[in-house]
């Protein structure tokens, strides 16, 4: 066990654990922020997306020691009132089916729009690639994506 | 307005009034941490009153309406108090929605399967709102003094012309629920609709896209441990032995013990499909100390039946292939007779792997039981049936028994067969103590309960004009016998034989989304396509003839066929005419279609796509359904992408073969899923507005597309595709 000092949407949280954690179980078992998702546990399906300093990263395989002082944003930190231009989007297109790898869905498009403002077609599908939507929630992903980009 | 009976509400009412007969009743939530608005505050009433199991007003005009049926991305927690709400007459936006608990004393069939949960769910949940406004009605009635049948109501108000009076149903709300359940009540015309046939997005959109707790495994608890289990790691084997010092010592490690979840004596229902009677538990402080432990535990398991593998699997359903069952399914005709007049003959054979559910989140559920009483919280498809279960193996009253169900991270079938719910409960009996039995990705994937594997040989023979004139399928699957025997081409053919077999496998097979027809159907119209070839036609009018044949001269008694001709043939000409289908001449796309029937619901569809060297790109997808009256178009669309997407990636991409018992695919990065790039670049679909009343849509649209992507990759390439996944076909579709 050991005490690690984490920046977690803008908020200083203290957690004691095993230094191999993964940020995911810490967020999850640790801190009771369960919007972040487990899915695969070995970085394949992206249920488990956080921003690490704004960048779109699979927390299941990141060890809680490997942190350091980044900046931790979660689903839970994207808007103060889930009013994030990605959010709206979503819920204006309606993308959801289980919802279960949808918050993953959402960083991974905020990510790449904080990036990338005005992605192509093919841009905005080379970066959803990574996450797996088992409903098959494809086509309206993009679709909020571009409309979150148009906003 | 039409007048109904309210035979099926009547029963749950009156032992519903048994249970809370109006007054203040408290609503409940079983997240508390889920936090509302200012605004959701402030619109909240001060007080609720309970009109019967499904629905209470509030003293404001809120509503609040149970969806009873468990929620598994089918949307059902939306559409179903849509159908309340609407023969309630109040506005949707004043509605709240909640998950019922399972309560078979009120709510009929909670089950999530079959796509049956509308179709079954509408009369009854019509009667539920139309019953409440009655009441309502009534108690404006009483108190104005005026004749019932004058009142009229609108949007949650109640309306009297004649004295110009008028009232929110919350007014009227604690009188009405002390008032006696109405025989008869009103039924709206469906011309009447405001909210059925409406977008109304899903009423856990805000929640879905802020991260809020919503699933099995976002369950917190004061106290609670976290427990996984170690099930046998090949079909075949059971548990000996094992050796824990190791994983006992080990960090927030708190007890690691073989347990057998069934005993002998268990009485087991169909939703213990799989069950495993003895496992290793470890409970612990943490998921990530448990997933630790579990790699240091030392377990010995032993043979207890064969270990197979997919060769055997492979070999023994050819074998079944080659062999004439002893029974026919259905015979009409003579096909050997016909088949030996035939100017042409077409034979194919067309496989398909056994496929694991993975639903994104994985196997899990939150169990506490005490002497006093059992509660149980999570995913599960069948609540009713595993409180059967955990009677037998709990050893309790199901009075004491609390099942209640979350959002369910994907369902496909899955989640029908609760044993994981039955290890939960078992687990937190024996530690005294709340646990929540967390799957992982491995866990589920290798000891599942499996789409099973399939073969299938079809034989068709033509005559000199092109007519189909005989039809011959024999079809085997593990622990399966896949065919339908009185679907379509039966009926519409004069020789027609179907054969099917079984082989008895000890790999666990069960239910995976739209059962045998996620298979057959894609066979089955693939072969269409190449029989219409063969007789020189278009496979859409090669098609319409047969169902003209059905629909005016059917073969045998037409009782018997599984199908109405007529709404089959629906959607092929709606698909036609909104494709502007040319068979792909002068689209310059490759061009597929195909047409199915299963779950009550009709849908055909037209695929186009292009070639990027050995890469499908598939740029459109058509997509005509009959589901009757269309509940909430929105999501009904998003069902239909959902299921071709899906169906598209599983005929692609994915398969689960076995080595000595063991499934060969253990995570994400050897068992292909579809991604993004991969799924239909847009896909449009059409509803036959008919006013029937609507059947179910998390099924149908699935089992054709598979048939679709295999004609338009045939207009394509020049090659047909028959053994699923298409990419280890040989030579492989995509290098």
């Amino acid at each position: 066990m050991a005490t690690f000092t984490l920046n977690i949407n803008g908020k200083k949280q203290e957690v004691d654990v095993d230094p191999s954690t993964p940020i995911l179980w810490v967020l999850r078992d640790h801190l009771n922020m369960v919007g972040t998702k487990f899915g695969c546990g070995i970085a394949q399906c992206g249920a488990c997306t956080i921003h690490l300093d704004g960048t779109a990263t699979r927390s299941c395989i990141l060890p809680v020691s490997s942190i350091g002082d980044k900046k931790i944003t979660t689903i839970e930190g994207l808007s103060e009132n889930g009013d994030h231009p990605v959010q709206k989007a979503w819920l204006e297109v309606d993308v959801p089916q289980c919802g279960y790898c949808q918050a993953g869905q959402i960083m991974t498009a905020s990510a790449l729009l904080e990036k990338n403002p005005n992605p192509t077609d093919e841009e905005i599908e080379t970066a959803m690639n990574g996450n797996i939507c088992r409903c098959g929630t494809y086509v309206r992903i993009r679709k909020a994506v571009k409309m979150a980009s148009e906003s | 307005m039409t007048l109904i009976k309210t035979k099926i509400g009547r029963r749950a009412f009156i032992r519903n009034t048994g249970l809370a007969s109006g007054g203040l009743v408290l609503g409940f939530n079983w997240l508390a941490s889920c936090k509302m608005t200012p605004e959701q505050v402030n619109a909240m009433p001060k007080e609720w009153f309970e009109l019967n199991g499904f629905l209470k007003i509030g003293d404001n005009g809120m509503v609040t309406i149970m969806s009873p049926n468990p929620e598994i991305g089918q949307n059902v927690k939306t559409a179903m108090p849509m159908i309340v709400a609407e023969e309630l007459d109040v506005a949707w936006k004043d509605v709240i929605v909640e998950q019922a608990p399972l309560n078979t004393d009120i709510f009929t069939r909670q089950l999530a399967g079959g796509s049956q949960s509308i179709r079954q769910g509408w009369e009854s949940l019509r009667m539920t709102g139309a019953t409440a406004r009655q009441m309502l009605k009534e108690a404006a009635a009483q108190t104005w003094q005026v004749p019932v049948d004058e009142i009229t109501t609108s949007e949650g108000r109640l309306h009297h012309a004649a004295s110009d009076k008028s009232a929110g149903y919350g007014e009227m709300a604690s009188i009405a629920a002390g008032l006696e359940v109405p025989e008869e009540v009103l039924l709206k015309e469906t011309g009447e609709f405001k909210i059925i046939g409406t977008d109304r997005k899903n009423v856990d959109g805000p929640k879905i896209v802020t991260g809020k707790p919503l699933f099995g495994l976002d369950i917190q608890r004061e106290g609670m441990l976290i427990a996984m289990i170690v099930h046998p790691p090949a079909f075949g084997m059971k548990y000996k032995s094992m050796d824990a010092t190791a994983a006992m010592a080990m960090p927030g490690i708190k007890d690691v013990f073989p347990v057998v979840v069934y005993p002998e004596d268990a009485e087991k229902q169909w939703s213990d499909g799989g069950a495993i009677a003895e496992q290793v538990a470890i409970v612990g402080n943490s998921t990530w100390e448990c997933m630790q432990a579990k790699k240091a535990l030392e377990i010995e398991w032993e043979e207890a039946s064969t270990l197979e593998s997919s060769v055997y699997h492979d070999e023994a359903l050819s074998s079944l292939l080659n062999t004439t069952p002893k029974e026919a399914a259905r015979k009409d005709g003579d096909v050997e007779k016909a088949f030996k007049s035939a100017a042409k003959i077409v034979e194919s054979v067309y496989t398909a792997p056994f496929l694991a559910h993975n639903t994104m989140e994985p196997m899990n559920f939150f169990a506490h039981v005490t002497p006093e009483k059992a509660e149980l919280l999570g995913p599960i498809q069948t609540p009713e049936f595993l409180e059967k279960t955990l009677v037998s193996v709990l050893g309790m009253p199901a009075e004491k028994i609390d099942i209640m169900m979350t959002r369910m991270g994907g369902g496909f079938g899955r989640r029908l067969y609760g044993t994981f719910a039955v290890e939960a409960a078992v687990i937190s009996q024996k530690m005294q103590a709340p646990i929540k039995l967390v799957y992982s990705r491995e866990d589920d994937m290798t000891q599942g309960t499996y789409r099973p594997s399939y073969k299938v040989r079809y034989k068709a023979g033509l005559d000199d004009q092109g007519n189909l004139i005989a039809w011959h399928v024999r079809g085997a699957g593990t622990n399966d016998d896949l065919i339908f025997e009185n679907r379509f081409p039966a009926g519409a053919v004069d020789n027609y034989l179907a054969e099917k077999h079984s082989l008895q496998t000890n790999v666990t097979t069960g239910a995976w989304r739209a059962p045998r027809s996620n298979f057959i159907a894609g066979a089955e119209q693939a072969f269409m396509d190449e029989v219409a070839e063969a007789a020189g036609k278009d496979p859409i009018a090669f098609r319409l003839e047969l169902f003209e044949r059905a629909k005016n001269n059917p073969v045998g008694n037409p009782e018997n066929n599984d199908y109405d001709p007529e709404r089959y043939a629906g959607v092929l000409k709606l698909v036609q005419e909104k494709s502007g289908w040319t068979d792909g001449a002068n689209s310059g796309k490759s061009r597929g279609v195909s047409a199915y029937y299963c779950h009550n619901s009709y849908v055909a569809q037209v695929m186009d796509l292009t070639m990027d060297g050995d890469r499908p790109n598939i740029d459109k997808v058509w997509c005509a359904v009959d589901c009757g009256i269309v509940i909430n178009p929105l999501s009904a669309k998003n069902q239909i992408e959902g299921g071709i997407v899906d169906g598209i990636g599983h005929a692609t991409y994915s398969a689960l073969s076995f080595s000595n018992g063991q499934t060969d695919q253990k995570n994400f990065d050897t068992y292909r899923l579809i991604r993004n790039m991969e799924a239909p670049k847009e896909i449009e679909s059409f509803f036959v507005d008919n006013g029937i009343d609507p059947t179910g849509l998390g099924e149908p649209s699935l089992p054709p597309i598979m048939g679709a992507l295999a004609n338009a990759l045939y207009r394509a390439t020049g090659r047909r595709h028959y053994h699923q996944p298409f990419i280890n076909d040989k030579p492989p579709l995509v290098g």
